[in-house]
């Protein structure tokens, strides 16, 4: 067992094959991963290389950049992008730093014990409560006919739709992707919060820091890595949402992923060239975001083990 | 340290009132169907609609085959690669991560043009095809999930030791499986097993993409058609998600406690 | 007795009604090395962190060189404390670690990189500059720990425990250390621990903590030799304890198990008649009557552990078991269990406990 070499030339050498599965090793070596390769080839990287492929080729299949310059000389697209960028961005960085004070303020903020497990119960949930029902939930609540809305009115009287609130704007947007978007932070960062130990800050104090030297030499350049990786992820995991921006109004909404969700859908023009395209500028971007972030890592992080 | 006490209490005010208004706003929406007073219609109606029986019963169904595939691929991998190939470890971890990174709707349109009708491998030609893909999907969507469950369930119990104290004790392949193995990686088994159930049970791009009869899909028909009946749906979906995320936790208080780590 | 460095004046801490350090007092001399010694959960770490200035003691007040520090912050006190964890910032070298207390202090970079060096050089590492933590052992990461302790010149240093997380030849050869740079450096120094042959080795003067007090303070020697209280006698090294009545206490007699002992001017205030508990270390006690030994007391062999260099006896006396040390001879053959001993002392070195 200690031997890990995937030649199948150490077997021979071996006195006596302690079953007889390993007496067949090459094969075997493999058949525990075999499943697992062969589904995520498939199923995974296979469509989207077919993606890939076909954003560089033409309807006969011949190689082109055309498709991948619509998203730049269509201005319904590429305004598609920058919409779908900003509101992943401003509810990834907004989620963020809100999602880092809570769980600050529930890990070291001493308050009482129940509302830090209840906290991340709730964090647990509200980070897969994504999609539909938010929508529905948001529209209950700040919708034109909303609890909220019409509190404001008759008794603070405020009419926020007089006031330009609508969920099919950026902001309105990032309001209602907050509701997942925070407590995915909660839920990746407690734990990293948790592992910086308590004599750090003591050790630090002792040696004259205050408690802001302490984070800016200390905690801050041990979260960063955690939190700029939940980050990149709460950005990718807005990117791709669509069920919820649908909800509010279906495919009128200019973002990327509905942009795509047309054109498969054949409502709008259907040019599957162009639809790959789209899809690569999708991939492109959250990928972006993870090379940036591994890069980032490796240079910023050689004490990590 | 008085103030930063404060500080705690107005974030943590803030983000309660952020995250529960909402909830109960809508729960007090889906009381109001009929007119001047509070009453539970609005849930009658959904639960007794036909149709929600239909599709929530398909996209259980579709949630099962899901999670039994995802557990077919990632148990013998994460185990194997625990037990004889930890050079791989890099490799699928790395793909295991790309399901948060390929958005959903990427890898269903690669699906559609890949499996189509008229292509070699016509998952989408029949419905029993377009079903399969669809479980397909959501295994695919719930990998990275379900990989770190069962992942940090095998580091836990350490299986390399357990297998080898098997062998030696004269077990066969199958019998490690199922007696050593399974039994002590169910609980991060099921712990996936739930939050893979949450995440498909209202998903709605690949469904509705495939065209499938499904939970999400109904969910914005009624969205887009009714008043009250979404908010309903709303807090069931909470209270379904809720109670997926409380059966990991308690399973969690029964998951085997590391052998080999320290505290 | 010169101006003490560190006075400790009465001080009390409670959590809630659970009271932890209760009237705790001590005065340390510049450059002294006093080491806190006790069982588990007696208040050592609270003590020092209240020293630190991490707790606020509930009463009395802490003064350093004379001025009172009692309300002052941690990071105003200018004391260097080694962890038992370490506690390296993972993010920083070694020698970002060493300079960490100098860079806040406002030490100018060259002036520091200086300081770095001589730090490592004094705990000999100088070729660990630029690893990160991870990549030490645990004593090379408690050296770097106590390098940046002292690399601000604190006043004062507190040490909780630095070894307990170390395997015993590193803690031996560490504490060595810890105790020639602690010389060299002539930094006054607190030592917790609950290790007494760590305690009695490198201390000049240790304090034996016992339920949020100080038992006894004084010397390795005097408190092995000389403890003041049941708690002490049993707490630092082995001892056999034996039980007696008062038959003379006029002439100083005791009879322990028929036999009469002589303890003149030891039983201060014994009446007739009362019941004493008796004290004897094992390496004062011998096997056999030997020449210069006043007192003796017959028994019967129970157990001989072979030890290697030194043979462990337990001799059944009545009731008691009395345990001794003998030194190997290959020449003569161990005594066997069961054998009649006789086994003599010298009636000072009987403890008398109160
Ligand atoms: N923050 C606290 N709240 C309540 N009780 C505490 C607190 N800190 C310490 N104690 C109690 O104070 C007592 C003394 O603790 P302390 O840490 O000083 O012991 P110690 O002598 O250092 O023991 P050890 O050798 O195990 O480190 C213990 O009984 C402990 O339970
Ligand atoms: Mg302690």
């Amino acid at each position: 067992m200690t031997d890990l070499s995937l030649s199948n030339r150490t077997i021979a050498t071996k006195p006596a094959p302690p079953n007889a599965a390993t007496a067949f090793r090459f094969p075997t070596q493999w058949i525990g991963v075999a499943p697992f390769f062969i589904f995520t080839i498939m199923f995974l990287i296979l469509p989207t290389l077919y993606l890939v492929v076909g954003a560089f080729q033409d309807g006969d299949g011949h190689l082109t950049l055309d498709n991948l310059l619509q998203l730049v000389s269509d201005p319904s697209i590429s305004n598609a992008y920058w919409v779908s960028i900003k509101i992943s961005f401003w509810s990834a960085i907004i989620g963020a730093f809100a999602g880092l004070a809570l769980a600050i303020a529930i890990v070291r903020g001493g308050l009482p014990n129940w509302i830090r497990s209840a906290t991340l119960t709730f964090s647990g949930v509200a980070s897969n409560f994504a999609g539909l029902p938010l929508a529905f939930a948001f529209i209950a609540t700040l919708g034109r006919v909303g609890i909220v809305t019409a509190l404001l009115r008759d008794v603070f009287n405020l009419n926020i739709y007089a006031m330009g609130f609508n969920f099919l704007t950026t902001a309105g947007l990032i309001v209602v992707y907050l509701f997942f978007q925070i407590p995915l932070m909660v839920v990746i960062i407690v734990p990293a919060i948790d592992g910086l130990k308590k004599e750090w800050g003591e050790a630090a104090a002792t040696l004259g820091a205050t408690q802001a030297q302490y984070w800016r030499m200390v905690v801050i350049p041990v979260l960063w890595p955690s939190f700029l990786g939940t980050v990149i992820l709460l950005f990718a995991n807005s990117f791709g949402a669509i069920a919820t921006a649908y909800a509010f109004a279906g495919p009128a909404l200019n973002i990327v992923p509905i942009k795509l969700y047309s054109q498969i859908n054949g409502d709008v023009l259907h040019n599957p060239q162009l639809g790959y395209a789209i899809a690569f500028g999708m991939i492109v971007i959250t990928g972006l975001a993870n090379v940036f972030y591994i890069w980032f890592r490796t240079r910023s992080e050689r004490w990590l083990k | 340290m008085k103030s930063g006490k404060f500080w705690a209490w107005v974030v943590f005010a803030l983000s309660a009132a952020y995250f529960f208004i909402p909830l109960l706003a809508t729960f007090e929406f889906s009381l109001r169907l009929r007119r001047g007073v509070h009453s539970f219609d609005a849930y009658q109606i959904v639960l007794g609609d036909p149709r929600f029986q239909a599709t929530f019963m398909y996209s259980v169904i579709a949630a099962i085959f899901t999670i039994i595939l995802g557990v077919l691929v990632v148990v013998p991998a994460a185990y194997w690669i625990r037990l004889r190939l930890p050079q791989l470890r890099p490799i699928v971890e790395f793909i295991t991560l790309l399901p948060l990174v390929i958005p959903a709707i990427v890898i269903v349109f690669g699906y559609i043009r890949m499996y189509g009708s008229n292509s070699p491998l016509p998952f989408l030609a029949s419905d029993l095809g377009a079903s399969s893909l669809l479980v397909i999907g959501y295994a695919t969507l719930s990998l990275p999930y379900m990989y770190r469950a069962v992942d940090t369930g095998l580091r836990t119990i350490d299986v390399r030791t357990l297998t080898e104290a098997a062998q030696i004790l004269g077990a066969g392949w199958s019998t490690i499986i199922t007696k050593v193995i399974l039994p002590n990686v169910l609980i991060a088994v099921l712990s996936g097993a739930f939050l893979t159930f949450a995440i498909v049970i209202g998903e709605f791009t690949m469904a509705s993409l495939l065209n499938r009869p499904a939970f999400g899909p109904y969910l914005q028909n009624i969205g887009a058609n009714r008043a009250y009946e979404p908010a309903a749906l709303a807090i069931i979906a909470f209270a379904i998600t809720w109670g997926c995320m409380s059966l990991i936790q308690i399973l969690s208080r029964f998951a085997p406690k590391s052998a080999n780590r320290p505290n | 007795m010169v101006e003490p460095f560190l006075s400790i004046q009465h001080v009390r801490k409670s959590y809630g009604t659970n009271t932890v350090v209760q009237d705790f007092s001590l005065d340390v001399e510049p450059g002294e090395f006093v080491s806190f010694l006790g069982p588990s959960g007696c208040g050592k770490t609270t003590v020092l962190r209240m020293v630190a200035g991490f707790e606020e003691p509930s009463a009395g007040k802490i003064v350093v060189a004379g001025k009172d520090i009692t309300r002052l912050k941690p990071n105003q006190r200018n004391v260097g404390m080694v962890f038992q964890a370490y506690a390296l910032f993972p993010n920083l070298t070694v020698a970002q670690n060493i300079a960490f207390g100098l860079k806040v202090g406002g030490m100018n970079k060259p002036d520091a990189d200086r300081r770095v060096a001589e730090m490592l050089e004094i705990i000999k590492l100088p070729q660990m500059a630029e690893r990160y933590p991870y990549q030490l052992s645990g004593g090379q990461q408690q050296r770097i720990a106590l390098a940046r302790a002292i690399a601000p010149k604190p006043k004062l240093l507190l040490l909780d425990e630095p070894l307990s997380a170390l395997d015993a030849k590193v803690r031996v050869s560490l504490r060595e250390e810890i105790r020639s740079i602690q010389k060299k450096l002539d930094i006054t120094t607190i030592f917790v621990t609950h290790d007494q042959e760590e305690a009695l080795s490198i201390s000049d003067r240790i304090a034996v903590m016992y339920g949020g007090k100080a038992e006894q303070v004084g010397t390795p020697f005097e408190i092995y030799n000389r403890p003041a209280t049941k708690f002490v006698a049993n707490f630092v090294g082995t001892l056999n304890v034996l039980e007696g009545t008062v038959t003379d206490a006029a002439a100083g007699t005791v009879r322990v198990n028929s036999e009469q002992v002589s303890l003149k001017g030891k039983l201060n205030g014994s009446k007739s008649g009362d019941t004493l508990t008796l004290a004897l270390r094992p390496e004062a006690i011998s096997l056999g009557r030997q020449p210069g030994r006043d007192s003796s007391l017959s028994g019967e062999i129970s157990e001989v552990h072979f030890l290697g260099s030194v043979i462990r006896v337990r001799v059944g006396i009545g009731g008691n078991t009395v345990s001794l040390d003998t030194f190997n001879s290959p020449a003569t053959p161990p005594p066997a269990v069961g054998e009649k001993a006789e086994i003599s002392f010298s009636s000072d070195d009987m403890l008398v406990l109160h």
